[in-house]
């Protein structure tokens, strides 16, 4: 398979930085907050290569940077340092300064201006954030949350955007009599659902889930989850999957990267990953894991 | 007759031509030529204590000030209107301070101050119409902080003022906007058009006359240079529309292609008259009822 977006190096740090933060902070350390400075390294030189159709999963426990990981590749948020590139993609072509002529990999996007990143990401990505109202405005109709990303990408036509939106709101089961409703009058799992439609709206190549499932019950949960496979098989979608719940990673994911205080600690195949984990942190994390 | 006795002496020969001072009309000067550099751009400026309060028309007053030379003719209008008190008492206010000739005349006129309206006649080359703005920041509508709305036009990111618009055929059926109808004006930057009808709108579009927008209490100026495209947002299956007088004509003047008000009469009755006052009085002076 090939790669569709590399990353490396990528760093994120709130504060002022200092001369003994590397060493103090860190997997190793146990700590990402440097007790010199006080600056937390929320993610720190974590590179990764995501492939074409291939999910690959983030585990850690809370503030292990994993949601930084993915704020930071869909431009939510600067990178402190690293660098971001994606493949050369039919999706790009129209953005002009994306693609040096005759390579296959892109320029480095993290340090493109605001502008080119927002239309990068409207073009490649789509994002399902953990909280529901992180990526809807409850405010406004389904239907409209779905257009809003189409009318960021230059649709200006109310019959196209109407059809795609029911279209997408149909597979991803919320009842087209509900599509002019705010999501605000929805369950839980309903509202994920929308933010997965909204997500998709663009045909992103690439999806990113934060922690897609948290918070619903059990049986939504499963709903969910499956939706989301079965939307991956179809659409041929590349995902990044954040959880804590290595279940929800053993079901969506091929590879997996375990993250520890801002660091990557461990990487493979999912399977070998839960079944013979290598570092402790992650036999820890399969140790403790509810049979 | 404080106030009277106060103007009597700023008008006096010691104060400056046109009232503000010359570092005041070098920055408002400045401003202008970047506005006029990047049309629908909103440049901040510093705004000048007048003698009137803020929200007023200072915004208007100062570019008028700082523009105003000794052979101008003005005309000011409130709503279309050249009679209304805040009008009458600006055109007092240049008359006494800066000596210019005042017309009621939009052809005559060489620089135009309005308010909510732009006149029915077309303007030339050689005019200069200059808009009070109570609310420059066109994405107000949609997004509260104004560290968002500038990385918002930074960023040419429009998506949620659409979205704002769709949201509206949605529910309604129709963009519920009847002034301050948001355009794109040159290609990229979302402007507002001060409170306009949609009437005005398309006379923005590839003008002849220099438009010049200020905001004295926000603090913006922003322009419109001759020829330059301003588009309403519009869907291509839900078309920008004016508003629809078919039917009705101008009680005074008889004319059925100028913007009217609806005036309700004593009995109740309905009527409509122009809402552009000088272009009403110069129709009737040469029309004749059948």
């Amino acid at each position: 398979m090939e790669a569709l977006l590399r990353a490396h190096g990528i760093t994120r740090r709130y504060g002022p930085g200092c001369a003994l933060c590397l060493d103090s902070t860190g997997a190793d350390a146990g700590t990402n907050r440097c007790p010199t400075c006080g600056s937390v390294w929320a993610c720190r030189d974590v590179s990764l290569e995501l492939r074409a159709e291939e999910a690959l999963g983030i585990v850690g426990e809370s503030g292990s940077g994993k949601s930084t990981l993915v704020k930071l590749l869909h431009f939510d948020d600067p990178a402190t340092s690293g660098y971001l590139e994606l493949a050369r993609l039919r999706q790009l072509e129209g953005i002009g300064g994306i693609y040096a002529d005759g390579c296959d990999w892109s320029r480095d996007l993290f340090s493109m201006d605001r502008y080119r990143q927002r239309r990068v990401r409207d073009a490649s990505m789509g994002i399902v954030y953990q909280h529901p109202h992180l990526g809807l405005r409850m405010g406004v109709s389904s239907g409209g949350n779905v257009a809003e990303r189409l009318l960021s990408a230059g649709w200006r036509s109310i019959g196209a955007m109407r059809q795609r939106a029911s279209h997408l709101l149909e597979r991803t089961e919320i009842p087209l009599s509900r599509m002019d409703e705010p999501p605000r009058n929805f369950s839980g799992g309903m509202q994920q659902r929308v933010q997965i439609a909204k997500a998709l709206s663009g045909d992103p190549p690439i999806l990113l889930l934060d922690e897609v499932s948290t918070g619903l019950d059990l049986s939504v949960q499963a709903r969910v989850l499956d939706m989301i496979r079965t939307l991956r098989e179809e659409l041929r979608l590349s995902m990044v999957v954040v959880s804590h719940d290595l279940g929800v990673i053993h079901l969506l994911c091929q590879r997996t990267m375990v993250m520890k205080n801002g660091q990557v600690v461990e990487s493979g195949l999912t399977d070998q990953i839960l079944q013979d984990p290598q570092h402790g942190y992650t036999q820890l994390l399969v140790a403790s894991q509810l049979q | 007759m404080r106030v009277r006795e106060w103007m009597d002496r700023e008008a006096a020969p010691r104060s400056t031509f046109a009232f503000l001072d010359d570092g005041a009309k070098k920055d408002v000067r400045r401003a202008l030529l970047k506005a006029v550099a990047i049309p629908g751009y909103q440049v901040p400026y510093g705004s000048r204590e007048m003698p009137l309060a803020r929200g007023w028309g200072t915004g208007g007053i100062q570019i008028t000030l700082s523009l105003l030379k000794p052979d101008d003719i003005v005309k000011v209008i409130d709503q279309g209107c050249d009679g209304s008190v805040n009008a009458v008492n600006i055109k007092k206010f240049y008359e006494r301070t800066a000596g210019v000739e005042i017309t009621t005349d939009t052809a005559l006129a060489t620089l135009v101050q309005t308010r909510h309206r732009i006149p029915e006649e077309p303007l030339t080359d050689r005019q200069i119409l200059v808009l009070q703005v109570p609310y420059p920041e066109a994405l107000r509508e949609v997004e509260p902080s104004e560290a968002q709305t500038r990385r918002m036009h930074a960023e040419a990111d429009y998506a949620r003022m659409w979205l704002h618009l769709y949201e509206d055929i949605v529910r309604f059926g129709e963009i519920r906007i009847s002034y301050r109808y948001p355009c794109t004006v040159n290609g990229r930057h979302v402007m507002d058009p001060s409170p306009i009808p949609r009437w005005d709108v398309p006379k923005l579009h590839m003008a002849d006359a220099l438009f010049l927008f200020g905001a004295g209490r926000e603090r913006r100026i922003y322009a419109i240079p001759p020829h330059t495209r301003v588009e309403p947002l519009e869907f291509e299956d839900h078309r920008f529309r004016v508003e629809d007088f078919s039917g009705k004509s101008c009680a005074r003047c008889g004319a059925t292609d100028t913007f009217l008000d609806e005036i309700l009469m004593p009995d109740g009755s309905q009527t409509h008259y122009c809402s552009d006052s000088g272009h009403c009085d110069k129709r009737r002076a040469g029309w004749k009822p059948c």
